[in-house]
């Protein structure tokens, strides 16, 4: 199969169209900018719909209607923008509807700057909106990945009955790699019989809703999200372990900022330091049993996380680390990125301390 | 020999509502149920009901429904509308839903010229809630959030919904209404019927605003509050037809 | 063998237009390949830059820190990038906008003059092809070939002349390597 080069958001924006979405509403924001203008000419080729709606507010209740008609749906914005969809995101996951949302991030808080960031994985992973709620996360670290996980993601929402968010920093979405595109063969999905389409023959009514009244009735609806939660938990965990098997340090870090801790892993390995990197590849659920058993080689001397942040994901991590070994963190944030030459420093700077 | 002369529209479902004595939302539903039911529309329309007193519709209206987020109604039809050109779509929206946390949602809906319906429940204050101020609250009108009464220095003066959408050329059709007496309840249903007949020509946005009761809210009787309706709200809402695009201006 | 480019300078100046076409070129060669564009607010007129990595491997970090060879379309850009450059690297300096000379004695530089040799062949437009010319015979990374086979792509019909107009961009600039 031909490759082909691509620029990270028009790759996720045909990726979407290929895996059946039919409905795109969004609102522009750097640095995402390429997913709305090539939804715009490509949905109406494809025979779906592109709305560009008055807010990421609107755009989320645009998607939260075509989902409940049924209809594959995407919105995709930055993180300003995101902060605004959580209310609808929140309805998502009430309502049970599918949809994908991608978030291309960049450094936070408040408008901050349209450089990239991973400031919003607790956002993403830990509130997606208010309530009880949660929200399949992948994190694509290239624009392959960016690709095949669109096409998994809406799989994902219609199995689940559940928003899933491709999260990304806006590296990916500006940067251009080779891709393949692969026929994916169709998952088995279940039936939308709950879309607010009109009747069925006996004359019973859909009501899409979030809202449950009766706390008990919501106490117990709660508790199927729960269920469901559990399942994914266990079902929905994506990872890649490189080099990790013998490691004497464990790099932790997905999205771009795994690329460039892989870049470091291969100089740190030239001077003969072995140097693993664990990348989730999904945030929530996130790999904990995988990494948890990879920090315990008797060879591991420390588990290190990289991130665009001040320190998120290293909450999880020293979740499924749980103390067995030292877990330091290095963090470039504000829409700075870290470089090679810093990530090595780090690990050098680790060995020194481990033998000191 | 019996003859029956009046029966639930089977456009509602057999169910008792939640409405207090004296509110018009159960009124606006029958008129809506038996336009879905002459049109022949009950088997495929989509109704949006957005959060307010009127956010259980779908319980009641014996068609599809979508229940939405606070003022996002017509949003969410956009979603449903666009996608199903097919379907007769409407929202169902109060008047802090619509005019206040929803203003940008319904502007650029009519501004879009989307091709559903809504209907708006102007009943100058809102009901879930607990009778706080509405954009709609009229000048001296007390309310839990304006306890000597709307002050127009403070509060500035209330919002005439469908005059100021009727500005924007993708509204094809609107008009205000009320239903506190015979004659304005059918004259309602027939601005109802009209408004889902132009929608399914497509030619543009639809919009029937109603006036509407709060007696709980206002501290009025049931009787008190309809002839309010006709005696003080239909002065600064003026009823009939505000804008209609087939008509020539 | 990994190269790691740097292409900086004004925008409009033709800058991600020669990382898009190295990207492209290294893909049809068989390369693994990334671009990578600095992105901000300046649409047009301010500086910018994209990073190329061009290699035989899979490409870690597709952000370049300390580049191979840069290419200098600008003053601020030379300023900007030229300590960053690794020992023993390229750097090509767009002269007839840059006035300053490499400082470093220990990478390898090249001075063209872009504009003027766009402007004998009649279209300031091809600077930026000269200054690839220039790349393309310096490091031998990509065949001169598989760039014109793109070009033969890019301009068809009534735009087929501008074919010669740029493999001619590509010659004058690889004239000034020796």
């Amino acid at each position: 199969m031909q490759k082909e080069l691509w620029k990270g958001n028009e790759a996720i924006a045909e990726a979407a169209v290929r895996a059946g979405c039919r409905a795109y509403f969004g609102y522009p924001i750097t640095p995402q900018n390429e997913i709305p203008e090539y939804m715009s000419v490509r949905m109406p080729e494809a025979g779906g719909v592109f709305v560009q709606a008055e807010s990421e507010i609107a755009a989320i209740n645009m998607v939260y209607g075509a989902a409940a008609a049924g209809v594959r749906a995407m919105t995709s914005s930055s993180s300003p923008g995101i902060s605004l969809k959580q209310e609808g995101i929140s309805y998502l996951i009430g309502a049970e509807l599918p949809a994908v949302i991608v978030n291309m991030m960049r450094g936070g808080p408040g408008l901050g700057t349209i450089q990239a960031g991973q400031a919003d994985y607790f956002q993403a992973t830990r509130s997606p909106g208010h309530g009880d709620g949660r929200m399949i996360v992948l994190a694509p670290s290239g624009i392959q990945e960016a690709a095949d996980l669109v096409a998994e993601a809406f799989d994902l929402a219609d199995i689940y009955r559940n928003p899933v968010m491709i999260l990304a920093d806006g590296m990916i979405g500006q940067m251009m790699e080779p891709i393949v595109w692969h026929e994916r063969k169709p998952a088995e999905l279940p039936p939308k019989d709950w879309a607010a389409l009109g009747r069925e023959g006996d004359g019973r009514t859909h009501f899409v809703t979030s809202l449950r009244l009766q706390s008990a009735e919501n106490e117990v609806f709660n508790q199927q999200l729960m269920g469901k939660y559990q399942q994914i938990a266990r079902d929905e965990v994506r990872w890649e372990a490189i080099d990790c098997q013998d490691a004497q340090i464990i790099i932790v870090a997905y999205g771009t900022t795994a690329r460039i801790c892989q870049s470091a892993a291969r100089k740190l390995k030239q001077e003969g330091i072995r140097v693993g990197v664990f990348r989730p590849i999904g945030l929530w659920p996130y790999p904990y049993e995988a990494l948890r058993k990879l920090a315990e080689q008797d060879t591991v001397r420390s588990v290190l996380t990289v991130e665009m942040s001040l320190g998120q994901m290293v909450e999880d991590v020293r979740l499924a680390v749980c103390g067995v070994k030292p877990t330091p963190f290095y963090g470039r944030t504000g829409g700075m990125i870290p470089e090679t030459e810093q990530v090595a420093d780090q690990v050098h700077q680790i060995l020194r301390e481990v033998k000191a | 020999m019996s003859q029956i002369v009046y029966q639930r529209s089977p456009g509602l479902k057999d169910v008792e509502t939640h409405y207090c004595p004296g509110c018009h939302h159960g009124i606006v539903h029958k008129l809506i149920a038996e336009v879905l039911t002459e049109m022949d529309l009950l088997d495929t329309a989509v109704g949006v009901c957005p959060v307010g007193c009127s956010v259980l519709a779908g319980n009641y209206i014996n068609c599809d429904f979508i229940e939405a987020a606070h003022g996002r109604a017509p949003a969410v039809a956009t979603g449903v509308k666009r996608t199903h050109p097919e379907l007769p779509v409407f929202t169902y929206q109060g008047d802090g839903d619509l005019a206040s946390i929803g203003t940008a949602e319904i502007v650029h809906a009519t501004m879009r010229g989307e091709k559903f319906t809504t209907i708006f429940i102007n009943n100058a204050i809102y009901g879930m809630t607990g009778g706080q101020m509405a954009p709609t609250t009229l000048e001296g009108q007390k309310s839990t959030t304006s306890q000597s009464g709307r002050d127009r220095k403070i509060h500035g003066l209330p919002v005439r919904m469908a005059e100021m959408l009727a500005t924007l050329d993708g509204m094809a059709y609107a008009e205000r209404v009320c239903v506190a007496d015979i004659p304005s309840l059918n004259k309602a249903k027939r601005a109802i019927k009209k408004a889902f007949t132009l929608q399914q020509k497509g030619i543009g946005f639809t919009f029937i605003e109603v006036l509407s009761t709060c007696p709980t809210n206002w501290g009025m009787s049931p009787v008190e509050a309809g002839r309010w309706v006709q005696s003080t709200m239909s002065q600064y809402y003026p009823l009939g037809v505000v804008k209609d695009a087939e008509v020539p201006a | 063998m990994t190269r790691e480019i740097i292409i900086a300078g004004f925008g409009g100046q033709g800058v991600m237009s020669i990382g898009k076409t190295l990207t492209e070129a290294g893909l049809k060669e068989g390369h693994e390949v990334s671009w990578v564009p600095s992105y901000g607010p300046e649409m047009r007129g301010g500086t910018a830059n994209c990073a190329v990595v061009i290699s035989d491997e899979p490409i870690g970090s597709p952000v370049v820190n300390r580049p191979t060879e840069l290419i200098a379309m600008n003053g601020p850009s030379l300023a900007k990038f030229e300590p960053n450059v690794l020992p023993g690297g390229l750097i090509l300096v767009n002269a007839s906008q840059v006035e300053q000379k490499v400082s470093r004695q220990d990478v390898k530089a090249y001075y063209i003059p872009s504009m003027e040799e766009a402007g004998k062949l009649g279209n300031f437009k091809v600077a930026n092809m000269v200054m690839l010319g220039a790349y393309i015979k310096a490091t031998g990374a990509l065949k001169m070939d598989t760039i014109a086979q793109m070009l033969s792509h890019i301009f068809t019909g009534p735009k087929a002349h501008l074919v010669a107009l740029n493999i001619k961009a590509l010659e004058a600039g690889a004239a000034y390597i020796k």
